[in-house]
């Protein structure tokens, strides 16, 4: 057994003490809150910071609308990866989030997918036809997806023949399940949930052109508890850097000015 | 007060409930009668079963839902062979997930029921001659009446509550799967929280209101067989 004496046990208090002042200049730790549409990515966008960085990131998934609701409430959030601009910007008003920090991280491009590998001929004829039971979307009132799907299907002129074949998600995650589950034959869902590396995962698919609906830009903001956070500052900037846009647009989502 | 939307949603929300009130009740009582009454070795993994939605999370009943009715799994395959298409996103597949979801509610107390008329009554009316189907209509259901009380309000208050699995199998479409629970989660995520509030409330004071009458029921129920013991 080894045996310290007096000063021997102080020294080792300190080293120890030190030990942990050294690690808390060095590396913070930041919680992060992000729309669950962006999940993959953002845990493969972790990684790679905590790798570089030495800091600890925490990633926290749900809806938008429920973070906004949580943040408002003095949530422990450092940072929040929303997947519309409305929110962000909402709590930038309230004074909950710094303004300078706001930025766009990703754009989302919406397709319309089907998991039967025959339903969608690369174009929107299908949706012409009457050839499918549901169309799942996101309910327009809550998601970013949503609302695109919705002017995709008014600029095709279809929102009379679709409306009663029409059921709502929650968000994209859930819009994404109807018609994985096949419930819903069809459904306009992210691109960065069918494609993987550029490959389309399964199912048949028509990526919609972009002129058919408003860009769908995913805001990110630092929020007031993660001020002084260097974890969250850092995080945000590797978001914002090559490395971070190389991987989230390998998820499927478009960076940069459209 | 209250929106357009939120008015067919508490509209839908009472039908709901009643519709599957009502099926509980017929298919509940039979089943409760067997779990009070047998000595089957199946009595243990029964009544296991019918309590599961009791501790399960809503999402994981709606999820495996979500997955039976669908297309591919068994219920679809059944509805779809009798050209209904699948239930998901319909009133009707509502109705089942609420009837799975609510049972135990139903269940339970109607079983407390039956077990505590004991066997005493059952063998006086077998002695005089009634079948055993006489026995449970006869016997057994009037004897019983405040456990179906009690067991309508729950199954009903519960299904009014119900929130994980519409959510899954509902597609959230007016009228027809968006109860006031989703209507209020909508309201929220929205950020429209005036209008989350007003619903809430009334679910609040609706709740109260109804287990109120539950505790004020069986207070008075155990003074009546109270006095009939003394």
């Amino acid at each position: 057994m080894v045996v310290f004496n007096n000063w021997q046990f102080i020294g080792l208090v300190l080293l120890t003490g030190l030990s942990f002042v050294r690690s808390s200049i060095d590396a913070d730790e930041a919680t992060i809150a992000v729309a669950s549409n962006f999940s993959a990515a953002a845990q493969q966008l972790a990684a790679d910071f905590e790798n570089k960085s030495g800091h600890k990131v925490n990633l926290v998934f749900g809806s938008s609308g429920r973070f906004y609701a949580q943040i408002s409430n003095a949530a422990p959030f450092d940072v929040f990866l929303s997947a519309d601009q409305q929110k962000p910007l909402a709590l930038v008003e309230n004074e909950l989030a710094i303004k300078d920090s706001l930025f766009t991280y990703a754009r989302g491009a919406l397709v319309l997918w089907s998991a039967d590998s025959e339903k969608v001929n690369n174009s929107a004829d299908v949706l012409r036809s009457n050839s499918f039971n549901k169309i799942a979307i996101a309910n327009p009132r809550l998601a970013p997806y949503g609302i695109a799907a919705n002017e995709v299907i008014e600029r095709l002129g279809l929102s009379n023949d679709l409306s009663k074949k029409m059921v709502l998600g929650e968000n994209i995650v859930q819009t994404y399940q109807f018609v994985a589950t096949e419930n819903a034959e069809l459904g306009l869902v992210a691109y960065s949930q069918v494609f993987f590396t550029g490959q389309l995962s399964a199912g048949s698919v028509w990526i919609v052109p972009e002129e058919l609906y408003d860009p769908i830009r995913q805001d990110a903001v630092l929020l007031n508890r993660g001020q002084s956070n260097k974890a969250a500052s850092a995080f945000l900037e590797f978001v914002k850097s090559p490395e971070g846009e190389t991987t989230i647009q390998s998820f499927g989502y478009r960076t940069g000015e459209p | 007060m209250f929106s357009e939307g939120d008015v067919t949603a508490i509209f839908l929300t009472l039908r709901l409930a009643t519709t599957v009130t009502l099926i509980l009740l017929v298919l509940g009582a039979p089943l409760a009668w067997w779990l009070a009454r047998t000595n089957s070795r199946l009595k243990g993994p029964i009544g296991a079963l019918v309590a599961l939605p009791l501790v399960l999370p809503p999402t994981v009943l709606g999820f495996y839902l979500l997955l039976t009715l669908g297309p591919n799994g068994p219920i679809g395959q059944v509805t779809q062979s009798l050209d209904l298409g699948t239930l998901a996103f319909s009133y009707s597949g509502l109705v089942i997930g609420s009837v799975l979801y609510s049972l135990p509610f139903v269940v339970q107390p109607l079983q407390n029921a039956f077990e505590a008329i004991g066997d005493r009554p059952l063998e006086v009316a077998a002695t005089l001659g009634a079948t055993p189907i006489d026995r449970y209509f006869s016997i057994a259901i009037p004897m019983a009446k405040p456990g179906f009380f009690t067991a309508a309000i729950l199954g009903f208050a519960h299904t009014v509550g119900e929130f994980g699995v519409v959510l899954m199998i509902g597609g959230n479409i007016p009228g027809e799967t968006r109860v006031v629970s989703v209507q209020i989660y909508d309201h929220v995520e929205a950020l429209a929280y005036d209008e989350a509030n007003r619903l809430a409330l009334l679910m609040i004071v609706f709740s109260f209101l109804v287990l109120l009458s539950v505790y004020g029921f069986r207070k008075k129920s155990q003074r009546q067989i109270l006095s009939f013991g003394s």
